[in-house]
């Protein structure tokens, strides 16, 4: 119950600073806008203007991986800087616990996006986006937030002893908005990233969206996408505990 | 001679203090492979809509994505000074603003050059794009000319810096703007008319047109109108960053704003 409450009362807190950052929270909504009208456009222009809908719906989830991308990586490397690392590791709560809201509230902060860019897309370019199963549809928008917040978790611990974390975070964006089939379906990519994309939640996270939205079976895509997250937070888990050992066995926690 | 040491010495100097890409952790990912992906993206979501072929995203993101280091390099070679607190001992010297100032868009011109180049032969090999070596000859003076006028843009951008606290979030917008108006990935024709015409007035438009036209095998004279076009664009934005930058300077005496971060 403890564990719990700590993980709502962290990630509200952290989801109430994010939202008032003009970084975390303002251009994180706004930066998938420029990217969802270029498709917009592009698609309109195309051949293929009848998939708008589609592509609204993918611009619309690609804002929860910008939202979390360069904020989760950054997330340990930020309480660094601001000198709190070493009282949180010190603190008798696990610090995977600590960690985890904190990249959860950054993957909550694309509620935002998906909210803003479906509106975007039916006021300026008249794009309406059915949602045939809301259930279905509210349950893969969860199992998106939750197993982007994890994947995020897991970068954030991998990339701890990095002082430059936000950029690895950063390069990360386009490869996931590509390899997940945000906009482009994968069938269209080469055969040896499919197994990437596979082992990605976001992917089946996007497929039970599309699922719930356009009509189709969603269950098994976010039931994968909720294991998915579960690997990912376990896989952080075991690797924060090393890196803490690590890092406290150097003495180079506080490095900065 | 003492300007012309504070333009290429005193500029390069600041440039290598202050912008803070040049670790290779951040300039690899994001100056290097970012630009890569762009490309890629881009290219798929073009295949994936049945819109243009591979070259026009090769061409437009390599030289959109050049505005990276051209916006952000130069708010940071610029702004960040008041960051760290060195505005005022810089202001209070008898160095000439002009040279002191647009000594450090030289190598951000160099920088955007660099990154515009590979990304365009990298994006190229990948998507089996290619560029002859007569081709390449003629690109050069086109991407040079448009990473100048970016950087004009870009000095308008460090200019804003000394307002305003959140220059990342400034670049990334002037960057994201740049990304729909200047063709880069829908040509400015397809644009509805009013965007089409911001697009014409904001650098690297003309540069993108110009730069599509010689992969063609449009001559260099050929696209000259374009060229001359963009940079004289990139002149108009440069004087603007400049008056922009005196300005505020002198408000911030004014107001005692100066170091205000």
């Amino acid at each position: 119950m403890r564990t719990l409450r700590l993980l709502a009362f962290s990630w509200l807190l952290h989801f109430k600073m994010l939202s008032q950052s003009a970084f975390d929270g303002f251009l994180a909504i706004l930066w998938p806008l420029f990217f969802a009208t270029v498709a917009f456009f592009m698609f309109r222009h195309g051949h293929r203007s009848g998939a708008l809908g589609p592509v609204a719906l993918g611009a619309a989830v690609m804002g929860v991986w910008t939202a979390t991308s360069v904020s989760a990586s950054s997330a340990l490397q930020r309480e660094r800087r601001m000198g709190t690392l070493e009282l949180l590791v010190a603190s008798p709560t696990n610090l995977a616990f600590v960690l985890l809201p904190v990249t959860l509230a950054t993957s909550t902060i694309g509620l935002y996006c998906i909210v803003a860019t479906l509106i975007w897309a039916r006021v300026l370019f008249g794009i309406h986006v059915p949602v045939e199963h809301p259930l279905p549809f509210a349950l893969g928008i969860l199992g998106i937030v939750v197993t982007i917040g994890s994947l995020g978790f897991l970068m954030a611990v991998a990339f701890v002893r990095s002082r430059r974390a936000w950029a690895i975070g950063a390069l990360t964006e386009y490869p996931i908005w590509l390899v997940c089939g945000f906009l482009v379906p994968i069938s269209l990519l080469p055969g040896w990233v499919r197994p990437i994309s596979w082992a990605l939640g976001p992917t089946w996270g996007m497929r039970a969206i599309h699922a719930g939205a356009f009509g189709g079976p969603a269950w098994a895509d976010a039931g994968v996408c909720f294991a998915l997250a579960l690997c990912y937070v376990a896989a952080g888990a075991l690797l924060l505990g090393r890196m803490v050992d690590g890092a406290r066995r150097a003495a180079t926690l506080s490095l900065t | 001679m003492k300007g012309l040491r504070v333009f290429f010495v005193g500029g390069y100097i600041s440039y290598r203090a202050l912008f803070g890409f040049l670790s290779p952790w951040v300039f690899v990912p994001t100056l290097v492979l970012t630009p890569i992906f762009q490309i890629l993206l881009f290219a798929y979501i073009g295949r994936a809509a049945g819109a243009r072929s591979d070259e026009f995203y090769v061409i437009g993101n390599a030289m959109q994505y050049a505005s990276v280091p051209c916006l952000f390099a130069m708010t940071q070679t610029i702004a960040d000074e008041r960051f760290w607190q060195t505005l005022g001992p810089i202001l209070i010297s008898p160095a000439g603003r002009l040279p002191m100032f647009l000594g450090r868009a030289l190598p951000v011109i160099a920088n955007g050059l660099f990154v515009a180049a590979f990304s365009l032969f990298a994006g190229g090999l990948l998507l089996g794009v290619h560029l002859s070596g007569a081709e390449w000859l003629r690109l050069a003076p086109v991407l040079l000319v448009a990473t100048f006028s970016c950087t004009g843009l870009g000095l308008i951008n460090a200019a804003l810096g000394l307002r305003i606290r959140e220059t990342a979030v400034l670049s990334n917008v002037f960057v994201g703007i740049l990304l729909v108006f200047c063709g880069a990935n829908i040509a400015v024709d397809s644009l509805p008319a009013w965007m089409g015409h911001v697009g014409r007035a904001l650098p690297l438009t003309h540069g993108i047109e110009a730069a599509r036209d010689v992969a063609r095998g449009a001559s260099l004279h050929a696209v000259r109108g374009l060229v001359a076009t963009e940079a004289l664009i990139g002149i108009l934005y440069g004087v603007v960053g400049f008056g922009l930058i005196r300005w505020f300077e002198l408000q911030s005496r004014r107001l005692a704003t100066l170091e205000r971060v």
